[in-house]
C-alpha cells in the first residue's frame, strides 16, 4: 500500500500572465495537519501560488493534486474542491450586505444544502472559536479590522474545510489588532489543521510553521525547518531578505 | 480696489438677488391674470376632470409606467450580464442591442412595435396593455443595461472570489452576493430611470388609445379639444408632480444616505 497523499502537492506550477512569467515552476507537498509558512519578498508570486491551489487562478502549467485529485482535470468538480480548502484574504472580502450571521450561514446553506437551525448552530460554534459570538447580529462595517478578519476565519470555518489558505492575513490591519487574528491562526494549527500561510509576520512563522518556503522571482529558493531557513538561511537572497524583514 | 474678494462676492450675491427679483416682480406684473385664469386655470372645467383624470388616466400611467419598468428591469439584468459574459456572441448581441434602442428616439422603438411588428412577423402583442408595455420595457431595459452592468462592476472583485472559494457557483455567487450589492449601489440612478419611463408614458399615444389605455398626456389634450381650454393641461401637470416629486426625493434621500453609509 502506499502511503495518504499528501493533502496538497503542488508539482513543476507554472503561471504567466501574458509575458510575465509569475510562478516558474513550483514543486511542494504539504502533509495532512502541516502548517506551512511562505515568505518572500513582494511581487515574487506568493498571492498567486495560493490562488492557484483553489483555482481562483488558473496555472498555465503543471498540476496540482488535493489530497492526491488532480485538480487541473477538465472534469473536476471545483466548486466542490473549493468546500474542503478554506480561503481568508488580506482585505476581508466579508459580505457587507450581510450580517456576521449571514455571512457565516449563506454558502452552508446554498452550497452544502445545511438546514438554516444547523447552520446557524455551525456560525454560533464557529463564532466562540473565534470570540465574537456577541457580534452575531452585527454588519461587518461595525466591526473592526481584527474583529473582521476573525470573522472571516470563522466564515472559511463554518464550512468544515480540510485545509486552509491565509493570504498575509494581518497585513491590512492596524498592529494592535494583528495579535488577536495571530492567535486565532496559532490556535488552528494547535488543533491540527492543514495550512498554507503567506505571511510577513517572521516571529510567528517561526513558532507555528513545521516547514518555512522563502520564495523569490516565482522560485522557491529555500525550504525547509524554521529554526534553519530563519535561523540559518542558506541562500543569499533569504539573508538579505530576512535581513530588510528584520530592519523593519 | 480696496474690496476684499469677500465683500465682491457679496456685493455680486446682492446683486443677482435683485435682478432675480425684478424678474419675477415684471412677469407678475406683465401677466395678463384674467386671460391665464380664463384660458387655464378655469374652476368648474378643472373639477369636471375628475375622478377621470385618476381613476382612469393617472391609473393607466402608472400601470404602463410598472409593466415597462418590471420588464426593462429584467431586460436590463439579462442585458448586463450578457455584456459581462465571457461568451463573446453574448458581449457582441447586448451590445448591439443596447446601441440600438438607446440610439433611437423612444418614440420610434415604439411605432416599431406597435406597427411594424405585427406586419411584418404576424404578430400582434396580446393584451390591453401589452404593446404599450412591451415598448417601454424594450427601451428602458436598454438603459438599464448599463446602469446595472456598471453597479455589477462596481462591486469589488474580491466578493467574487471570496464567494467562489466557500464553493459558490458563478451564478449563485452573483445573485447572493453580487447583484445585491449592485443594487444597492444602483439605487438611485435606478429610480432616475423610473421617473424617465413615467414620463416616456406620454408617448404612447402614437399607438392609438381607447378608453381603456388612455394615459395622463393624450387624457389632457383630449380634453383641451373637447373644451377649448389649456386646464386640463395644468391639472395634468400637476398630477404628473404629484406623481414624481416623491419619487425624485426619495432618489435624494437615497443618495444622501448612501454618502454617509461606512463601508
Ligand atoms: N491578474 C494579474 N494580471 C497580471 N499580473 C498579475 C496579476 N496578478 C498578479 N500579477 C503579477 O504577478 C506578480 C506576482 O504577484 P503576487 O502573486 O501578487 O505577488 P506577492 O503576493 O508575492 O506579492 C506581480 O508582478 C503582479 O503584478
Ligand atoms: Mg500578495
Amino acid at each position: 500500500m502506499d502511503q495518504a497523499p499528501p493533502a496538497i502537492a503542488l508539482v513543476a506550477l507554472e503561471k504567466r500572465f501574458g509575458n510575465l512569467h509569475v510562478l516558474r515552476g513550483i514543486d511542494l507537498a504539504i502533509a495532512h495537519g502541516e502548517v506551512v509558512c511562505l515568505i518572500g519578498p513582494s511581487g515574487s508570486g506568493k498571492s498567486t501560488l495560493l490562488r492557484c491551489v483553489n483555482r481562483l487562478e488558473q496555472p498555465t502549467g503543471g498540476r496540482i493534486l488535493i489530497n492526491g485529485e488532480n485538480i487541473c482535470a477538465p472534469d473536476c468538480d471545483l466548486d466542490r474542491v473549493r468546500t474542503k480548502i478554506g480561503m481568508v484574504f488580506q482585505q476581508f472580502n466579508l459580505f457587507p450586505h450581510l450580517c456576521v450571521l449571514d455571512n457565516l450561514t449563506i454558502a452552508q446553506c446554498k452550497v452544502l444544502k445545511r438546514s438554516p437551525a444547523i447552520a446557524e448552530r455551525k456560525a454560533r460554534a464557529v463564532l466562540a472559536r473565534v470570540d465574537l459570538l456577541e457580534k452575531i447580529h452585527e454588519y461587518p462595517s461595525r466591526l473592526s479590522g481584527g474583529q473582521q478578519q476573525r470573522v472571516a476565519i470563522a466564515r472559511a470555518l463554518a464550512m468544515d474545510p480540510e485545509m486552509m489558505l491565509f493570504d498575509e492575513a494581518t497585513s491590512a490591519l492596524d498592529p494592535e489588532l494583528i495579535g488577536e487574528v495571530l492567535d486565532v491562526i496559532r490556535s488552528l494549527a494547535e488543533d491540527g489543521m492543514t495550512m498554507l500561510v503567506v505571511t510577513h509576520e517572521m516571529g510567528f512563522a517561526r513558532r507555528v510553521a513545521d516547514q518555512v518556503v522563502f520564495m523569490d522571482g516565482g522560485l522557491i529558493v529555500e525550504q525547509g525547518h524554521p529554526d534553519s531557513v530563519l535561523g540559518n538561511p542558506q541562500h543569499e537572497r533569504t539573508q538579505r531578505f530576512l535581513r530588510r524583514m528584520s530592519a523593519r | 480696489m480696496t474690496l476684499t474678494r469677500r465683500r465682491r462676492a457679496e456685493l455680486i450675491r446682492y446683486a443677482i438677488y435683485a435682478a432675480t427679483l425684478a424678474l419675477v416682480t415684471w412677469a407678475v406684473a406683465a401677466t395678463d391674470w384674467t386671460r391665464l385664469r380664463e384660458s387655464f386655470l378655469d374652476g368648474d372645467i378643472f373639477l369636471r376632470l375628475f375622478p377621470d383624470i385618476l381613476v382612469r388616466a393617472a391609473r393607466n400611467t402608472l400601470i404602463f409606467t410598472f409593466l415597462g419598468f418590471t420588464g426593462g428591469l429584467a431586460l436590463g439584468l439579462l442585458l448586463a450580464l450578457m455584456r459581462l459574459s465571457p461568451v463573446r456572441p453574448y458581449r457582441w448581441a447586448a451590445a448591439l442591442y443596447i446601441e440600438v434602442f438607446r440610439g433611437l428616439p423612444a418614440l420610434i422603438t415604439i411605432v416599431l412595435i406597435g406597427f411594424v411588428l405585427p406586419i411584418a412577423l404576424h404578430v400582434r402583442v396580446p393584451g390591453t396593455y401589452g404593446p404599450g408595455s412591451l415598448a417601454l420595457a424594450i427601451v428602458t431595459g436598454a438603459y438599464l443595461a448599463e446602469t446595472i452592468r456598471a453597479g455589477i462592476e462596481a462591486v469589488p472583485r474580491g466578493q467574487m472570489e471570496a464567494a467562489r472559494s466557500l464553493g459558490m457557483s458563478h451564478g449563485r455567487a452573483m445573485v447572493s452576493i453580487v447583484i445585491p450589492q449592485a443594487f444597492r449601489v444602483i439605487l438611485p440612478p435606478l429610480t432616475n430611470e423610473l421617473v424617465l419611463l413615467l414620463k416616456d408614458t406620454s408617448l404612447l399615444f402614437v399607438l392609438g388609445t381607447t378608453d381603456q389605455t388612455i394615459e395622463l398626456t393624450k387624457f389632457g389634450r383630449d380634453a383641451v379639444s373637447d373644451t377649448f381650454n389649456g386646464t386640463p393641461l395644468i391639472a395634468v401637470a400637476l398630477v404628473y408632480l404629484v406623481i414624481t416629486l416623491p419619487l425624485t426625493r426619495a432618489v435624494a434621500w437615497l443618495e444622501r444616505r448612501q454618502k454617509q453609509a461606512v463601508r
